[in-house]
């Protein structure tokens, strides 16, 4: 593609990125690079180069190898530099391409086709499978056109003061919520000091929510201590929210403690719509599910918003996941998640926003909603969000008091683009060792034999989940032939547990099931071994062997060895795993 | 300490967003990467203090202080694929070691790239019995520190010696603790592919001065990107330095 070509394509390519401004003089710390994705290929996937008619219906295009069709996506690739100094010239108000419409027109999407395992790499070349529908006039002549904004984008400007704002910003954001743990709490408190002064005090000692749950069940010393680090941290500065635990031979009797910080913090009001929330955690993004802007940082970033309340945050495009259809009941939201990410892969969404929207989102309730939105950092993501709506509004009921203002995306808004689900087509899936984009029909794993299941983590430990699984065991009637480990995320999951029925058991509760079926007895509630953690964890995996997990990250020794091999996978699934010792659909029961 | 930071940093860099390609202004890139301990010293205050004056850097290629920073950085490389994340580059067992603590600092870094499964990577980045490496540079492919948020995987590679990260593309919040610790400089590539024509021990220069990375062992060049909307952050000296100078927080007490 010459730079003939692509300046005559400009409008196109202003559509596809969304640039609407120019670079914002407040920078922030981000990638160069505009929007990128790649997938390691057995072969690079020769498409054609774009169309630059204004005919939006040619939306399948097939590699020249392979003859493989590619569908009706927005790909973006890095810009060669002509372009994206060319983007910076045009108006600020170049029209955006309006995703919904025109994809909607099209049918619903067969995943089958998708085929975004593969993809050309080359760089500096423009794809767009898809050529965008163009607006009557060309954008130069428009004159300002009043767009709207999404999710993500509303969320910031309202927390930043800021009536509008765009995709690329950078902006102090005013934080409603600090989170940390045990493992990064301490460092983090450390910067804290060290940047604000031994006597300084926090910005809000009612904003900052200090959870200890990583490795708390070890007679590892470090662990330990740091536990204590931020337990006088939190004395210190009197913290308002601290889920202190003192005796580690009995959770039960530590009133205060909650376990994993992500589920702590929906069940004690700490996620509200329209807020924005941080934690030193990659998995902070799980609150998304409450309509509200929550992400991961790191020490330093924690640090300073300790001390100020705020952060520079980077505006970033959003992604829209638009999934309909009926919810088989052999689905969960783990599969929708993981087969997502297989198929914008594990960079997909980096430095975006991902949003999901459509009639089986809908009938999520908030603890599937949580398990889509956890899993967006596997991506790349930078935050995921729901609409909330009146589930959401259900679940806050009782849980807080202060008032909040959920905010949806504007008719008009931009979005950098579309993906489409019929879920009513999709099947149980796993991701293979050793990515979590490595997709696969669970179906097709049914050979691979497996050493134990874990259920458990902030992404599949939750009162849900556990009752997903209990619900396959019932089904089946028989026991286990591999060691099941059951880590319940809190301690409130650990009581649903022993209490709550399960629907059609005729008032059995989930750890009766697990007994019959001869699971581990549910262990004490906490991050486990969902990331290893110090060698005497529960279920930590000292050798080399093969578990199906409900947790969210399958990399070389993410659960302890090297050589293990993780197959992520929904609580049905790994329920069906651990009843015949191999990696099994969970239809085989339900 | 402002005086000490402007006479350092002059000329004060011009914001280089990511259209003014493919040069930035000399004046910017020479600002961007500062030796240590000198301006990292400052740094170091600024944003995070994890070096009392008296520990000194280990190897030998840290520039001392002297007149100008360096702008390149040399020595043996250590090359990767794609998708390293942070369970790789510190495994989570040694997430129990608080990296604001010297003593721990040190310890971290001893077990950077550990997690490494070594049947891809049979060389060890650090060898047996020392806690630093000798390997100042790392090649890598798309995607590198993609997983966890933990700021402890910067920080264990700044800590065993790395000086530089030259990779296609970076994850997210990986690329922004390395700016904001200052530990390790996040360089990206122009051209994907440059991880596959390296090998481990080859001797390299990164040259931020004329964006380019070159492979002296293997006799080849590949171009570097301008470090773009970071640029000023880590002119700055890292987030709790830039706010100060923009205004957003008093200077430290």
């Amino acid at each position: 593609m010459t730079c003939g070509t692509a300046l005559l394509s400009l409008s196109h390519w202003l559509l596809v990125l969304g640039i609407s401004s120019l670079p914002h003089p407040l920078p922030e710390i981000s990638s160069a690079r505009a929007s990128l994705f790649r997938v390691p290929t057995h072969h690079r996937h020769t498409l054609p180069s774009p169309s630059f008619s204004s005919n939006p219906s040619t939306p399948l295009h097939s590699c020249k190898n392979c003859k493989r069709i590619f569908s009706d996506y927005i790909i973006l690739y890095s810009l060669p530099p002509v372009l994206l100094m060319a983007a910076t010239i045009v108006p600020a108000h170049a029209a955006f391409f309006g995703a919904k419409k025109e994809i909607g027109a099209r049918a619903s999407f067969s995943p089958s086709i998708s085929a975004h395992r593969c993809r050309k790499h080359a760089l500096n070349k423009v794809l767009a499978v898809m050529s965008p529908t163009q607006p009557s006039r060309a954008p130069s002549t428009t004159g300002s056109v009043k767009h709207g904004m999404t999710m993500t984008e509303k969320i910031l400007a309202k927390s930043s003061d800021r009536s509008k704002l765009e995709p690329g910003e950078n902006i102090w954001v005013n934080i409603d919520v600090l989170m940390t743990h045990d493992v990064c709490g301490p460092g983090t408190i450390g910067i804290f000091k060290k940047e604000f002064g031994k006597n300084a005090k926090v910005w809000d000692r009612e904003k900052i929510v200090i959870i200890p749950d990583h490795y708390i069940f070890t007679s590892d010393e470090r662990a330990n201590r740091n536990v204590d680090i931020i337990r006088d941290f939190a004395l210190e500065q009197n913290i308002k929210y601290f889920y202190d635990i003192k005796d580690l031979s009995n959770f039960k009797v530590n009133p205060d403690y909650k376990g994993v910080c992500h589920v702590a913090l929906a069940q004690e009001g700490h996620c509200r719509p329209g807020e924005v929330l941080l934690g030193t955690d990659s998995h902070t993004c799980n609150a998304g599910a409450f309509g509200q802007f929550a992400t991961g940082i790191g020490n330093t970033d924690a640090g300073f918003v300790m001390g100020t309340g705020k952060l520079l945050l980077k505006v970033p495009p959003t992604m829209q996941f638009v999934l309909d259809g009926e919810m088989p009941h052999y689905l969960l939201a783990k599969d929708l998640i993981l087969q997502i990410i297989g198929e914008i892969t594990v960079a997909g969404a980096t430095y975006k926003s991902m949003e999901f929207v459509g009639s089986t989102v809908e009938s999520l309730n908030m603890e599937e909603r949580m398990t889509l939105c956890n899993m967006v950092v596997e991506a790349g993501g930078k935050n995921g969000v729901v609409p909330p709506d009146e589930t959401t509004f259900k679940y806050l009921e009782g849980k807080t008091s202060l008032n909040y203002e959920p905010v949806y995306s504007d008719e008009s808004a931009k979005f950098i683009s579309e993906y489409r689900f019929d879920v009513s087509k999709l099947e149980p899936v796993v991701a293979k060792p050793h990515s979590p984009d490595n997709r696969a029909l669970a179906r097709e794993c049914k050979d691979v034999k497996i050493d134990r299941v874990y259920i458990g983590s902030c992404t599949g430990g939750k009162t849900e989940d556990f009752m997903a699984a209990a619900k396959v065991f019932l089904a089946s009637g028989k026991k286990v032939k591999v060691p099941t480990f059951l880590v319940p995320a809190t301690q409130k999951v650990w009581m649903d547990l022993y209490s709550l029925p399960v629907p059609g058991s005729g008032g059995k509760t989930c750890s009766q099931i697990f007994e019959e079926a001869g699971c581990d007895t549910p262990a004490s509630p906490s991050c486990g071994a969902c990331l290893g953690g110090p060698r005497d964890t529960y279920a930590r995996m000292n050798e080399p062997m093969v578990c199906v997990s409900t947790t969210n990250r399958n990399f070389p020794g993410r659960m302890g060895h090297k050589e293990g091999q993780i197959y992520l996978a929904s609580p049905y699934t790994a329920a069906a795993s651990a009843l015949t010792g191999y990696v099994t659909d969970p239809r085989e029961f339900l | 300490m402002a005086t000490t930071l402007s006479s350092i940093q002059a000329p004060v860099s011009t914001i280089c967003a990511f259209s003014q390609r493919p040069h930035c202004p000399t004046g910017t890139q020479s600002l961007l990467f500062v030796s240590k301990p000198s301006n990292y010293v400052i740094f170091a205050k600024t944003s995070y203090s994890f070096k009392p004056s008296k520990i000194r850097p280990i190897t030998a290629l840290r520039a001392t202080p002297s007149s100008s920073p360096p702008t390149t950085f040399h020595g043996q490389c250590y090359v990767l694929g794609d998708n390293i994340d942070t369970d790789q580059i510190i495994p989570a067992e040694h997430l129990t070691l608080v990296p604001s603590k010297p003593d721990e600092y040190k310890k971290l870094g001893s077990f950077a790239f550990s997690g490494l499964p070594t049947s891809l990577y049979p060389i060890p980045f650090i060898q047996p019995g020392t806690d630093s490496t000798q390997y100042p540079i790392i090649i890598a492919g798309a995607n590198f520190g993609c997983g966890s948020s933990r700021e402890h995987a910067p920080v264990a590679l700044g800590a065993a010696g790395v000086r530089a990260v030259v990779a296609e593309s970076y994850a997210r919040i990986f690329f922004r603790n390395s700016v904001a610790t200052g530990e390790v400089y996040p360089i990206e590539l122009e051209h994907e592919g440059v991880n596959k024509q390296c090998t481990t021990g080859d001797i390299v220069t990164v040259d931020l001065d004329r964006n380019v990375f070159i492979n002296h062992t293997k006799g080849k060049e590949f171009v570097l990107k301008p470090i773009g909307d970071a640029g000023p952050v880590i002119d700055a000296g890292g987030i709790f330095a830039y706010a100060r100078k923009t205004g957003m927080i008093s200077s430290m007490v």
